[in-house]
C-alpha cells in the first residue's frame, strides 16, 4: 500500500509553521470552500459522508457527534479541542500541532462554521506549554490574514479561537472533566446525562473533538467526503496518526491508511523496520495504555487466523478474549526482554495517579490494584494476589462515572488473562523477582 | 411516567430520578445512598451505592443499560424497568462499591461518635464481607484543625462532597473542599483555616460518616444511651425546629430532624436547616420547648430498649 498522506503531507516544508509557507502550500482552501460554497449542514454531510470516526481513542462518528448537537435559539454553541493528549504511549497530536499547527487551526475554523460556534476552544495540556506558544502564533497569523475575528472572508461569520491550558491532569481529557476544567473548576468528570451535545459548556451545548479529528476536517472538506471514505477500510476510513513507540528499529508518528496489515506496520520498511536489536515480538499495546495488551501470537494474527490490520473493527476482533482496540494510536511494543508485570505495574501507577478521586470504585480500586502490583512486581506477592488483581478490576469497570476506571482495568485484567504464567513466576521466584526487572523474559520465546 | 421497579409500579413525574421513584415506593426496594441528598441540587453519582441495574430502558426503547446506572443521577423514562433487590449484579456490584469504601476506612466504632447513626455502618452490616481482602497499610491524613466547633476525621471520610454542598447553599462563603486527587484526595481547608459559619454546622448532619462531627459533643455518650426529643425554639436565623439528645434533664447535643434516608426534614415546604447558635449554644433546657419523643425506626440501634412506639403517636411516624 502506498504511504499516502492527507495530514503530515507538508510537515516536512521548512517553515510550515508560519502562515506563509502553510498558506502557499494550499493551506485554509477549505476554510474558503466551506464559507463560500458549502452551508455549515453540507459541511456536517462531508463528514457524515466521510465516515470519520473520533480519533481520541472511543472511535465514534464524528458526523453524528456534529448532528447530535441541540440548536436551541439564542444560546451560543461552542465547539471544544481536546489536546490534552496524556496517554502513555500517544504522541501524535503532539507532534501535528508541533509542527503544522494551522492545520489544527483551519480545521477549527471549518468545524466552528459548520456547528455553527462563534468561539471555540483549544484545550490543550498544561505540559505543552511550549505548543500553547506555537498555537497561539498561529491563530494570531489566522486573524491577520482574515480568517478568524469578524466577518471572516466577507461572509458575515465570526469567530473568536482560544487555546487555553490545562493543569496537567490526565482526567481533564475525558470531556465533561475538560469542560469542567475549562469553567475553571476543579476537573471532574460529570455525571451524564446530560450529554456535552445538549449541556456542555457553561450550560451551553458544545461539542468537544480530538485534535486529530478536526485536522481531519480538512481534507474532507477540499476533497470531498467520499474521497476520504474512498481511503480505509469497512467502517474505519481515511488515515489515522499511530505514534509507535518501544522497542522499534524506527519508532515515530506514521500516518497511516486505516486497513494496513499489523505485520506490515511493525516490520515493513515504510514503517517501523521490525524489533530493535534483532529480539523478538513479545507483546503489543495497539492503541495506548488503557487498550488491553496483545500476546506476540494475537498482534499480526487475530484468534481465527487472519490477518489483523490497522483498523477500529480488525484489532478489536476477538473482543476482549482475544482482541483489543486501535484507541488512540498509541502503538507500543515490547521485545523479548520486557516485564509484562512490571509494565502492568507502571501502567497502573499511572492510572492510580490520575484518579481524580470522585466516585469510589476507582479511587479506591486503582490505589488498591496498584499496591497489589507493587508487591508481585517485587517478589512480595503470593497465588491468591493474582485472582484478587482479576476480582478488583471486575469490580471497578462499568461501575464508574467516567471511562477513566475501565480505561485502568482493562490492562490488568488483559495482562492477567494472557500472562498468568509470568505474574506466577513472580510469586514462585521471589528472589529473582527483586533481583532483576523482568520476568519470563529470558525463557525461550515462541516464534 | 409509569415505571417498575423490582415489580412494583409506580407513577412518577417525568425528570424524577430512579431513586426518587424508589422512594415513593419507599420500603425495601429504596437504593441506599450515600452521596446523594435530597435537599442539597448537585449532590449524587460519586459513591456508586445506589446502582441499580435497567432490565429496559423505556416503553419506546426497551433495550436493557449495558452498565449498572446510578439510580440517583438517572432519570426515569415511560415504561422504564429496573431491578434493584431482584438483580444478582446489583448486588455484586454494591458490595464491590462497599468493599472499596471500606479498604480505606479505618473501621473505628467503638470510639467515632457517628456509631449508631453511621451510613456506612448500615451499609457494611448489609453488603460487607466478614474478613478484608485488603492487605496493605491503610490510607492516613494529616489531621488539621477546621475550628472549635467541627471535628474533621479525614481518614473516615468516603468524599461525598455533602459537606461541599453545604458550604455553597447554605454559607456565604465556602472556605473548604476537596484537595489532591485519586486515593489522597481529602477534604480540607488548604490553609489551616477555621470554618466559621453560621449554618456550617450542617456539614455534620449532611456527612454520612464519622469524618465530620460535633466537637461540643466529642465522646459524651454513645448515640443509643441518649434520648432524642423533637423541640422547638423561636429563633430568627432558623427554623430552630430541631431534635435534642438528652441524658436524664441534659442536653448532651442538638442536631436538626432526619428522616428515614437520614436528610434533613422538609418542615413547611422548607428544609429545615438549623443554625449554629442553636446547634452548639442552647444547651440549657430552659431555652426549648420541648414537644416530645421523636419517633426512631425501631430497627435502629438508636431505640433500643427505650419506648414503644404507639400507633397513635401525635408526631408524624417515621417509617
Amino acid at each position: 500500500m502506498k504511504n499516502r498522506k492527507l495530514l503530515l503531507e507538508n510537515v516536512h516544508i521548512p517553515g510550515i509553521e508560519t502562515y506563509d509557507v502553510y498558506r502557499k502550500n494550499g493551506g485554509y482552501r477549505s476554510v474558503e470552500k466551506a464559507l463560500k460554497s458549502l452551508t455549515p449542514d453540507e459541511v456536517v454531510e462531508e463528514v457524515k459522508k466521510s465516515g470519520l470516526r473520533g480519533r481520541g481513542g472511543a472511535g465514534f462518528p464524528t458526523g453524528m457527534k456534529w448532528s447530535f448537537l441541540a440548536k436551541p435559539e439564542g444560546i451560543p454553541r461552542y465547539l471544544v479541542c481536546n489536546a490534552d493528549e496524556s496517554e502513555p504511549g500517544t504522541f501524535k497530536d503532539r507532534y501535528l500541532m508541533e509542527k503544522i499547527p494551522h492545520l489544527l487551526v483551519e480545521g477549527m475554523i471549518t468545524a466552528s462554521y459548520a456547528l455553527g460556534a462563534n468561539t471555540s476552544y483549544i484545550y490543550i495540556r498544561g505540559e505543552f506549554m511550549y505548543i500553547l506558544h506555537i498555537l497561539e502564533k498561529a491563530i494570531a497569523e489566522a486573524y491577520d490574514n482574515g480568517f478568524l475575528g469578524k466577518n471572516i472572508l466577507g461572509k458575515g461569520y465570526d469567530l473568536d479561537l482560544f487555546v487555553v491550558p490545562g493543569g496537567g491532569a490526565y482526567i481533564c481529557g475525558e470531556e465533561t472533566a475538560l469542560l469542567e476544567s475549562l469553567e475553571g473548576k476543579r476537573g471532574n468528570p460529570r455525571i451524564k446525562p446530560p450529554f456535552p451535545a445538549v449541556k456542555g459548556l457553561w450550560g451551553a451545548p458544545t461539542v468537544v473533538n480530538n485534535v486529530e479529528t478536526i485536522a481531519a476536517v480538512v481534507p474532507i472538506v477540499n476533497d470531498g467526503g467520499e474521497a476520504y471514505a474512498a481511503i480505509g477500510i469497512g467502517r474505519s476510513t481515511g488515515t489515522k496518526l499511530i505514534s509507535a513507540c518501544g522497542n522499534l528499529v524506527k519508532p515515530g508518528v506514521y500516518e497511516i491508511d486505516l486497513g494496513l496489515s499489523v505485520e506490515e506496520f511493525i516490520y515493513g520498511d515504510d514503517y517501523c523496520q521490525g524489533i530493535k536489536n534483532n529480539k523478538k515480538l513479545k507483546a503489543c499495546v495497539p492503541g495506548g495504555s488503557s487498550v488491553p495488551i496483545l500476546p506476540h501470537y494475537l498482534v499480526t494474527k487475530t484468534a481465527n487466523g487472519d490477518d489483523r490490520l490497522m483498523s477500529y473493527e480488525s484489532l478489536a476482533e476477538g473482543a476482549f478474549a482475544s482482541g483489543s482496540m486501535l484507541g488512540s494510536g498509541g502503538f507500543i511494543v515490547f521485545d523479548e526482554d520486557q516485564c509484562i508485570v512490571r509494565n502492568t505495574w507502571n501502567f497502573t501507577r499511572f492510572y492510580a495517579h490520575e484518579s481524580c478521586g470522585q466516585c469510589s470504585p476507582c479511587r479506591e480500586g486503582t490505589g488498591w490494584m496498584e499496591k497489589v502490583l507493587y508487591r508481585l512486581e517485587t517478589g512480595n506477592g503470593n497465588l491468591r494476589d493474582i485472582d484478587l488483581l482479576a476480582e478488583i478490576n471486575k469490580k471497578i469497570e462499568g461501575n464508574t462515572i467516567c471511562p477513566l476506571g475501565d480505561a485502568a482495568a482493562w490492562p490488568v485484567a488483559a495482562a492477567i488473562r494472557h500472562f498468568r504464567d509470568e505474574f506466577e513466576w513472580h510469586v514462585s521466584h521471589k528472589e529473582e523477582a527483586i533481583k532483576r526487572n523482568y520476568g519470563l523474559s529470558k525463557e525461550p520465546m515462541l516464534a | 411516567m409509569k415505571v417498575t421497579i423490582d415489580d412494583i409500579e409506580v407513577e412518577v413525574e417525568a425528570g424524577t430520578s430512579i431513586l426518587n421513584a424508589a422512594r415513593k415506593i419507599g420500603g425495601e426496594v429504596v437504593p441506599p445512598a450515600m452521596c446523594y441528598y435530597s435537599k442539597l441540587p448537585g449532590t449524587g453519582g460519586k459513591c456508586r451505592t445506589c446502582l441499580v441495574e435497567v432490565a429496559a430502558g423505556s416503553t419506546a426503547d426497551p433495550r436493557p443499560m449495558p452498565k449498572l446506572v446510578a439510580s440517583c443521577s438517572t432519570p426515569v423514562m415511560d415504561g422504564m424497568i429496573i431491578k434493584n433487590k431482584t438483580s444478582q449484579r446489583v448486588h455484586e456490584g454494591r458490595s464491590a462499591v462497599v468493599e472499596f469504601l471500606l479498604i480505606n476506612h479505618p473501621l473505628d466504632c467503638p470510639v467515632c461518635d457517628q456509631a449508631g447513626e453511621c451510613n456506612l455502618q448500615d451499609l457494611g452490616y448489609e453488603h460487607g464481607s466478614v474478613k478484608t481482602r485488603y492487605e496493605e497499610e491503610r490510607r492516613t491524613f494529616d489531621p488539621i484543625d477546621i475550628g472549635d466547633k467541627i471535628k474533621l476525621h479525614m481518614n473516615r471520610c468516603i468524599l461525598c462532597y455533602r459537606c461541599v454542598e453545604v458550604a455553597n447553599q447554605l454559607t456565604e462563603k465556602r472556605v473548604h473542599g476537596v484537595m489532591h486527587r485519586g486515593e489522597h484526595a481529602e477534604i480540607s481547608t488548604y490553609i489551616e483555616h477555621a470554618i466559621d459559619n453560621e449554618f456550617s454546622g450542617n456539614m455534620i448532619d449532611v456527612c454520612p460518616v464519622g469524618a465530620l462531627t460535633d466537637r461540643t459533643f466529642r465522646f459524651k455518650s454513645r448515640v443509643w444511651f441518649l434520648k432524642p426529643m423533637e423541640a422547638e425554639c423561636d429563633c430568627t436565623k432558623c427554623a430552630g425546629k430541631v431534635v435534642l439528645w438528652m441524658f436524664g434533664k441534659e442536653i448532651y447535643r442538638v442536631t436538626g430532624r432526619k428522616d428515614q434516608y437520614g436528610e434533613i426534614e422538609t418542615i413547611d415546604d422548607k428544609t429545615a436547616w438549623i443554625c449554629n447558635e442553636c446547634r452548639y449554644d442552647k444547651k440549657d433546657l430552659a431555652k426549648w420547648k420541648v414537644i416530645g419523643p421523636r419517633v426512631i425506626d425501631r430497627h435502629s440501634v438508636i431505640s433500643q430498649g427505650k419506648y414503644e412506639t404507639s400507633i397513635n403517636s401525635p408526631i408524624k411516624k417515621i417509617n
